[in-house]
């Protein structure tokens, strides 16, 4: 079972990304890059050599070695095939949240260790923003866990098939909430801009300038699967949970496909907020779940 | 008022020994007195004279539709700086201080301006030798202070320029801009001309504005030379230099747009500079007007069975920029992220002396072609377009009210091209005799001034590019600002490192 939700996880991420950038192009009236283009450009920098700085320490390696590591760690604890996870207990979807944080801690890490102003702005803004999108997530998850009764992931992501017709106002507002989130972690329009080549005005990007070859492979690689995750958390909160281990699967990975869709379209829509206005919109989301929260325990 | 400066119009030509030699005290009155009157300064610069150097200043009054023009000797190598009485001189006398060697006492940001060899030979007032990006950045000290450094080499493909920023977490408390890095020793290599090179010289001044520096050129040299340009010729220059406004105004605001992550208008409009830059190559066959324009006329003409296609194409470009522009307006992350950003205020904008476009979005009603129209313009007049909060939403809609009068005067000029021929003979160049010319390039007010010596040829030929003039705008409109902001300040701005290096 883990090997198998492995192995699905590891070839469809780079995928999502390929349908988000296909929507883009087509709004935009262009033919756009190939679907499959992270999977050349990450064949393509797994060749590769790199340079590393000599003011540089393990530590800027060990970045995006934990990134991937953190994110493959948290893609088996969700009920992507079976209605249980691979890797499942009680409590584990406060792990599920802090694995993202180890990551995001060894990321920023190798990102201050090469001592560059650019990448320690990148730094700070990352965990300011994160700082504010990890209580809207914990806060989904309690009132998940208060309708399934239970804390464990997979049955908290599982509960909302027959929940729709009860709590449907608390898990519209759980899915508001985590949309945000979603485009926030994984650094998208309106939050940031994955496309551009301005540093200044990155927050995800800019952390990572200066890895090359191997090291920024595994980097796009393991942003392609924090992407998927996320893709799959708002998908099972959405879906019905059919019994048949295939039809579940199948289902949730077209989901996560038209969510990839819904991301191009939201992309091509709207411009980026004013760096200031980031902290609101994401206290905005911690609100909308805090809402849930509440109208779960009423 | 100004009563001892030279008053002419726009590229009128004036014996050197009728412009007056004023005083070092009169010549300072002169200038303080005229700004005081509305007058701004377009250029100030250095020559050799008989082993002297002599300041020149070319001053225009933009309701008055004349230029001002004055000189002085320098005794030694001193000159009391006007900078502080006259901010907008900051620069111009940095460069002569560069050029020069010439210490402007009472300066109080003495830098070098392009790194470059002094123009008078051994003679500087700076230490060491020049080299790029090398000179003693201003420094906020602070334990939470930080400094960030961007450039020469950016990610983009734009040209290169030193940004640094002093700040605090976000927001930026100064910004120092380092240029220089594309000097070429243009003002030197024009010296003794014209020559067979020199139009090529003048082509790539500023590559984006090929037509404008070229016609401010030829209005130089017709105004030295005393030839009559043809009308036709005249209405195709004219032709060509709004074609060159529509490209790059339209790559502006899809440059704007990508800027702040909005797809759609930065796709389509990218495509559509394409459509404006390919009737540049109809008129000439270079996409960019590179060889249209030469003193006496153009060297194209344009045949009558194209002008219906052109003008078909020019519509069909026009209303595809308008529907995609229009874009940007009605979403309101867009304007949300252009307003309040990047603001001068109009009275700054005055103060330091702002041209072009990014004066106009501060409300200042100066264009060129109105306030000082040579060729075509003096038949057919553009409105000049403001607008008022002087952020990167009203430089943003400047371009897009300009884009579409510069369509509209395209296609009049096209409907009733006048049936003359498209160039005249160009008799030799006046002898110790000085001219000034303004052009409007999109970017805003070229100046070029030619002076010619007694055998006729340039004996100095200063280009003021309008990125001379606005760079320090830019530097200013990030104060206080966020350092996020500064892409999008920077393109909303959209100034030009060759045409300031020269």
């Amino acid at each position: 079972m883990i090997v198998l939700q492995l192995i699905v996880v590891i070839a469809l991420a780079p995928l999502m990304l390929g349908v988000i950038n296909r929507t883009k192009a087509i709004i935009a009236g262009r033919r756009g890059q190939p679907l499959l283009q992270l999977y050349y450009d990450v064949a393509k920098l797994l060749r590769r050599g790199s340079v590393l700085s000599k003011s540089t320490t393990l530590v800027f390696l060990a970045g995006p070695a934990i990134a991937l590591t953190a994110a493959l760690l948290a893609s088996l604890m969700l009920p992507l095939i079976g209605s249980s996870a691979p890797i499942a207990f009680t409590g584990d979807f406060i792990l599920f949240v802090y694995v993202f944080a180890l990551s995001r801690f060894f990321t920023t890490s190798a990102a201050l260790d090469t001592g560059s102003a650019f990448e320690g702005m990148g730094a700070a803004r990352e965990v300011t923003f994160a700082c504010l999108a990890e209580p809207a997530l914990l806060l989904g998850l309690l009132a998940l866990a208060r309708l399934a009764h239970s804390l464990t992931l997979s049955s908290l992501l599982t509960v909302s098939g027959p929940t729709w017709r009860t709590a449907s106002a608390a898990l519209v507002l759980i899915v508001a909430s985590w949309v945000i989130v979603l485009l926030a972690e994984n650094s998208r329009v309106p939050f940031d801009d994955p496309n551009t080549h301005l540093e200044l005005t990155m927050i995800h990007e800019v952390m990572v300038l200066d890895h090359g070859g191997p090291a920024f492979g595994l980097v796009l690689y393991a942003g392609a699967v924090k992407l998927f995750v996320f893709g799959a958390l708002v998908a099972a909160v959405v879906l019905p949970h059919p019994a048949n281990t295939a039809a579940h699967a199948a289902l949730n990975l077209a989901a996560v496909l038209v969510i990839g869709v819904f991301i191009g379209i939201v992309e091509s829509a709207m411009g980026r907020l004013r760096l200031v206005r980031i902290p609101q919109l994401l206290i905005t989301a911690t609100l909308i779940a805090a809402f849930a929260v509440v109208l779960v325990l009423k | 008022m100004a009563g001892e400066l030279l008053l002419l119009r726009n590229a009128q030509p004036a014996r050197l020994a009728d412009v007056p030699l004023l005083s070092i005290p009169l010549f300072r009155t002169a200038i303080l007195d005229a700004v005081w009157n509305e007058w701004r300064v377009s250029t100030l610069f250095g020559r050799e004279a008989d082993g002297h150097v002599e300041l020149v200043v070319v001053m225009a009054n933009d309701g008055a539709g004349q230029l001002g023009i004055a000189r002085t000797r320098l005794a030694g190598d001193e000159f009391l700086s006007l900078t502080p009485e006259c901010p907008q001189l900051h620069l111009f006398e940095r460069e002569i201080a560069e050029q020069y060697g010439i210490r402007m006492t009472g300066h109080p940001w003495m830098k070098r301006v392009r790194f470059q060899q002094p123009l008078r030979l051994g003679a500087s007032v700076f230490e060491g030798a020049p080299v790029a990006g090398v000179t003693d950045f201003f420094r906020v000290e602070g334990e939470e202070v930080h400094e960030v450094a961007v450039g020469p080499v950016h990610a983009g493909v734009i040209e290169p320029g030193h940004f640094r920023f002093q700040c605090h977490g976000e927001r930026v408390f100064h910004l120092e801009i380092a240029l220089g890095y594309q000097h070429r020793g243009l003002e030197r290599a024009l010296i003794g001309g014209p020559q067979k090179k020199t139009p090529y010289y003048l082509e790539t001044v500023a590559g984006d504005t090929t037509i404008g520096h070229m016609l401010a050129y030829c209005h130089a040299v017709e105004g030295l030379s005393g030839a009559r340009v043809p009308a036709r010729a005249q209405a195709l220059r004219g032709i060509a230099l709004e074609l060159e406004r529509l490209a790059n105004h339209t790559g502006d605001l899809g440059a704007l747009s990508g800027d702040v992550a909005f797809l759609p208008t930065a796709s389509y409009c990218g495509r559509i500079r394409g459509d404006y830059l390919n009737l540049s190559a109809e008129l000439c066959g270079s996409r960019f007007g590179r060889g249209l324009l030469r003193p006496g006329g153009v060297l194209f003409n344009l045949t009558d069975d194209r002008i219906a296609t052109l003008i078909e194409r020019l519509d069909n470009a026009t209303r595809d920029a308008v529907e995609s522009i229009a874009l940007l307006w009605s979403t309101p992350t867009v304007t949300e992220r252009f307003e309040n950003t990047g603001v001068i205020e109009p009275e700054l904008a005055e103060e330091i002396g702002m041209v072009g476009v990014a004066a106009r979005a501060c409300g200042r009603a100066i264009d060129v072609r109105h306030d000082f129209p040579t060729g075509v313009y003096r038949f057919a007049n553009v409105p000049v377009m403001t607008a008022h909060y002087g952020d990167v939403n009203s430089r943003a809609s400047v371009r897009w009210l300009e884009l579409e009068r510069s369509a509209d005067f395209v296609r009049e000029q096209l409907q009733a091209l006048p049936a003359t021929p498209v160039r005249a003979t160009v008799p030799p160049l006046a002898a110790d005799t000085l001219v000034a010319s303004l052009t409007e390039g999109w970017r805003g007010e070229i100046c070029h001034v030619a002076i010619t010596g007694s055998d006729g040829t340039l004996s100095r030929y200063k280009i003021t590019d309008p990125s001379f003039h606005n760079w320090f705008g830019l530097a200013l409109a990030l104060r206080d600002g966020e350092i996020s902001d500064f892409p999008l300040c920077n393109k909303s701005f959209n100034l030009s490192y060759c045409g300031h290096d020269l």
